[in-house]
């Protein structure tokens, strides 16, 4: 991912806008007993003001470690930051220290949990959680009353009705959508500009999932905050995210707006992942199914991480990683890690459905 | 599908009790997991019952694999009683009903050779020869997509996919009749997903198999499924063909999940029907329709207080159980979702 | 597509000798932990005829109370001799056989006994559940030193009963691990999966629940020697254990006492004998209860 991306179609692939987070080739590595793992190896996306951004990837694909690196906390002890820049509004994340990332975290970046049950406290009241967000941030500077206000104003926020009542309710009181919005009104108290939705693996139910995702968006309207969505899940993608980066094996393999992915996937893993995902909205004859295994960690394939299991694979594909080549002209973002692109012409095929 | 019927699901009730006390146990109230459910599996015919946590759709696969016994009902095997098998019978019933489940991490013993894991139903249930029974294991691992090679391996040394496989193979080795998958893909990666659904659909025609398929993914089931269920606090509200139940949902219930699911293409945007409150508490349900609290349709005294029963709408194979579907009502315009 | 994934290799299993794995796991070893148990208690208890200078029950009071060699005394006696002119380290090295015997057939009855009733009470529950964890509630309560003098009281101090002492007390801790490991297994997805295919309650308790808890009944038991013996130890002390004039080390530290001001050869080296076995089975215990077993930590 160092060297230049090479062009394709006479595209510019690099930002412009209101970039307000800029990640450039970061590697995390997990160093475990057996083995050195790179779990996130080169990965380059940025982030614009307001935008909601998605990283989807398997088990493994290193998204999660991605989320946790940008707020400087990846896995300890094994889990190390070992390269790259996290530019956040002109200031590169990496040379911060510890008290100085405190300040970020929470504050400037904050991240919220999909399951509102672990997430808040039992044995504290909604307004001391709350308004504890508050304090934790800025100190004990705020009188009792305005810090009240600023609680209940935050809670209305959040479509919480009466939050003068709410405010003294316990967690066990509450509705499982109440509690998601509590969770939601903490994790924007301090009006952060990024908000990092990181989702469990295990499957929520589809109404409860359709509450998260419908308060996320009311959030995102009301303050104009960017949100980066950490999902295995390409429904997630197609219905909350503006522009979407593919992770496979700790690579970006795949990034562009949306739309261009869904409709011209170039990657042979997102095309392969994309038609193998059974639809809810039409009858599928067959799904096309992606043979083989993931990779196990520690056991990374030389080349291209997807060689293995690629229908286009050949011999320098599983010698040699591929450069970075821009995507289709009216797509000046969509950017692709094949060495398939070489040919400007070349198109997955698309499999019978 | 026109089949021959395989199991029948009549009238099952299963409701736990609640108890207090160490000593002296007293009942205080039940929890009523399933609540008065019908339905029917066809050979070669895949059922898919959906709903959310909490509904009862797994409370019903273990009915149906003998774990539990129902508070009511029967359930009929061929038209045989499963809850009166006895002996060989009992046996019989043993060999011909296998589960897979959802997590293939916790469902294969981590002590035991796959070898042993894919054959333990013959060995349990048959006298056969230790030649027999290797041939048997090695022909099935080849169906399921595995080397026969690899049989002498322990769980923890395959992926996920691989172990699903496994545990499809020990389910198929007796040649059963019926095969109960709970949430068979949800714990695998989406990359692997599909090769299990692939795997599973394939077997069915090799091995002439009905599925019950217990799942909370919409799409799974639309590509699995011969026939669906939808189940909301222990009941089954509608039932009918998959294809139809996609193209023509009537119960509010239904249309609000159809809502709530993730669209496959960012183009694709759906009305939300926003449920409000949460799903009651089974140990004290509404009376009459279940869902009447939360129902944006609901109309009156027919919602709250009767017990709607499942009815066929319009002569189709199409059952809702739905106060706008109550007999003597006209029946109300269902705009076709696309 | 099914069939295309049978050719591909399995992604974990890549051939690695057997060799090599175990030579790893040999690297791994509490290497001086095995050393010392070779020492103290292993070859002794297996070689006593071979290298004990002297007969452990026969000394001459011309000899007795004789410093070790490097003590002053002679060098025919290297650890000295006790109040009866017996060789203390004979004494000593028989008297790891008696240190073994009593461990191994205590802890034997115990598990088995632990492990059959924390099995039917971790899958049958109900009423068998109620009753053994009361009979491990009123076990784990009563002081283990009491039901050893009442037990010696009633059918005297001899081995038997000091193995019988030993598995009353023990029982107890393998019923209530195994039962709470069992009630675990009972409700997992493979033990489902063997109920649906047929397996009867037998086959499923020996078959799939049983080598689920072996690692546990391995880390307890390795994790309970170093308790029996110095229980040995304590129940011979008292006069409540193995009978004279047996070289139990208790026993001996038992018999130096008087002589502790004079003579404190006699109960340091049966002493330190206990405390390096205990010590390093301990160690032994952590070490495989952290490989096989994490989850024992607060036991």
């Amino acid at each position: 991912m160092s060297n230049e991306p090479t062009l394709r179609k006479n595209t510019t692939q690099r930002a412009n806008g209101n970039v307000i987070l800029d990640v450039k080739d970061l590697r995390t590595y997990l160093f475990t007993k057996k083995a050195v793992v790179k779990a996130v190896d080169g990965v380059s996306f940025f982030l614009r003001k307001g935008e909601t951004f998605g990283i989807v990837g398997e088990s493994g694909s290193g998204k999660s470690t991605t989320a946790l690196s940008l707020l400087r906390m990846e896995p300890k002890p094994a889990g190390r930051i070992v390269g790259g820049e996290i530019w956040f509004y002109g200031e590169n994340i990496l040379d911060k220290n510890e008290k100085e990332m405190r300040k970020i975290r929470g504050s400037r970046i904050s991240m919220i949990l999909q399951d509102p049950q672990t997430s808040l406290n039992p044995v504290f009241t909604i307004g001391n959680q709350v308004s504890e967000a508050f304090t934790v941030q800025e100190g004990r500077k705020n009188n009792q009353g305005t810090l009240l206000q600023r609680v209940i104003d935050l809670l209305r926020k959040v479509n919480i009705a009466a939050p003068e009542r709410r405010f003294s309710d316990y967690p066990h009181q509450m509705s499982g959508g109440m509690k998601q919005r509590v969770v939601g009104a903490i994790s924007i108290s301090c009006a952060p500009d990024i908000v990092i939705a990181d989702e469990p693996t295990s499957a929520l139910d589809l109404t409860i999932q359709a509450q998260y995702l419908r308060l996320l968006r009311e959030i995102q309207q009301t303050t104009g905050i960017s949100i980066i969505f950490i999902t295995h899940d390409f429904g997630i993608v197609a219905k909350m995210c503006d522009r979407v980066a593919i992770m496979y094996a700790g690579k970006i393999v795949e990034h562009g707006p949306v739309r261009a992915i869904f409709n011209h996937p170039l990657h042979p893993y997102t095309h392969a992942l994309i038609s193998s995902v059974p639809r809810m909205e039409a009858r599928v004859e067959r799904l096309f199914s992606i043979p083989g295994q993931l990779p196990a960690p520690g056991e990374m394939p030389a080349g291209c991480r997807f060689a293995p299991r690629c229908m286009y694979a050949d011999d320098r594909c599983h010698k040699e990683y591929p450069p970075t080549f821009g995507g289709l002209s009216e797509h000046t973002e969509h950017t692709t890690d094949c060495w398939r692109l070489e040919d400007p012409t070349w198109e997955p095929k698309s499999y019978s459905r | 599908m026109g089949t021959e019927i395989l199991l029948q699901v009549n009238n099952v009730k299963k409701y736990f009790p609640i108890t207090k006390g160490l000593l002296f146990v007293k009942t205080i109230g039940q929890v009523k997991a399933v609540d008065d459910i019908s339905f029917t599996i066809g050979e070669s015919e895949t059922l898919a019952l959906v709903g959310e946590s909490g509904c009862g759709k797994t409370t019903t696969a273990r009915l149906i694999l003998l774990l539990e016994q129902p508070t009511h009902g029967e359930i009929l095997l061929d038209g045989k009683d499963i809850y009166a098998l006895q002996g060989d019978d009992y046996r019989r019933y043993r060999d011909r009903v296998q589960a897979v489940f959802q997590d293939p991490w916790s469902s294969l013993n981590p002590r035991i050779q796959v070898r042993d894991i894919v054959a333990e139903p013959i060995i349990v249930n048959h006298k056969l020869s230790r030649q027999e029974i290797r041939d048997r294991v090695e022909k099935i691992l080849v169906d399921v997509g595995l080397d026969p090679v690899h049989a002498d391996r322990f769980p923890h040394e395959f992926s996920g996919g691989q172990r699903q496989r496994i545990a499809v193979g020990s389910a198929l080795i007796s040649n059963p009749q019926l095969i109960v998958l709970d949430e068979p893909v949800s714990a695998l990666d989406v990359s692997i997903r599909a090769q299990i659904m692939n795997l599973l659909r394939d077997v069915q025609k090799q091995y002439h198999v009905s599925y019950l398929l217990i799942v909370h993914d919409l799409a799974t089931a639309r590509y699995m499924a011969h026939k669906i269920a939808v189940m909301y606090l222990g009941k089954i509200v509608e039932y009918a063909k998959t294809e139809e139940l996609f193209n023509n949902p009537v119960h509010p219930y239904t249309k609000a999940l159809f809502s709530a699911a993730l669209p496959s293409h960012p183009d694709i945007q759906r009305e939300e029907i926003i449920l409000h409150g949460e799903v009651p508490s089974p140990i004290d349900p509404p009376t009459g329709c279940p869902f009447h609290p939360r129902c944006p349709m609901k109309i009156g005294t027919v919602c709250e207080k009767e017990i709607q029963t499942l009815r066929c709408k319009d002569n189709t194979e199409h059952w809702v159980s739905c106060g706008l579907y109550a007999e003597g009502r006209p029946e109300p315009e269902t705009g076709r979702q696309q | 597509m099914s069939k295309a994934v049978a050719t591909q290799p399995l992604q974990t299993g890549k051939p690695r000798s057997v060799s090599r794995l175990w030579w790893r796991k040999l690297r791994e070893l509490p290497l001086v932990s095995i050393i010392i148990l070779l020492i103290v208690l292993v070859i002794p208890a297996l070689l006593a005829e071979v290298i004990a200078p002297h007969n452990p029950f026969e000394g001459s009071l011309g000899k007795r109370l004789q410093a070790p060699a490097f003590f002053g005394g002679p060098s025919e006696h290297l650890l000295g001799t006790d109040h009866q002119g017996r060789d203390i380290l004979s004494r000593i090295i028989y008297g790891s056989r008696i240190s073994i015997a009593v461990a191994a057939a205590g802890i034997l009855i115990a598990g088995i006994l632990g492990t059959l009733l924390g099995l039917m009470a971790g899958y049958f529950r109900g009423w068998i559940d109620a009753l053994v964890m009361r009979l491990v509630d009123i076990t784990l309560s009563i002081p283990a030193i009491l039901v050893a003098l009442v037990v010696a009281a009633a059918i005297g101090a001899r081995f038997s009963s000091v193995v019988f002492i030993i598995a009353l007390v023990l029982w107890a801790v393998y019923a209530r691990q195994i039962r709470g490991e069992t009630l675990k297994w009972s409700q997992s997805d493979f033990v489902a999966r063997a109920r649906v295919a047929g397996a009867s309650h037998f086959r499923i308790l020996t078959r799939h629940i049983l080598p689920n808890v072996t690692n546990t009944l391995i880390v307890l038991a390795t994790l309970q020697v170093g308790f029996v013996i110095v229980f040995e130890a304590s129940l011979s002390f008292l006069g409540v254990g193995i009978p004279r004039p047996n070289p139990a080390w208790g026993l001996m530290i038992a018999d130096g006492r008087k002589y502790v001001m004079s003579a404190w050869w006699i109960s340091f080296f049966p002493g330190l004998a206990i405390m390096l076995t205990v010590l390093s089975l301990n160690m032994l215990g952590d070490w495989l209860r952290d490989r096989l077993d994490p989850k024992l930590r607060q036991v």
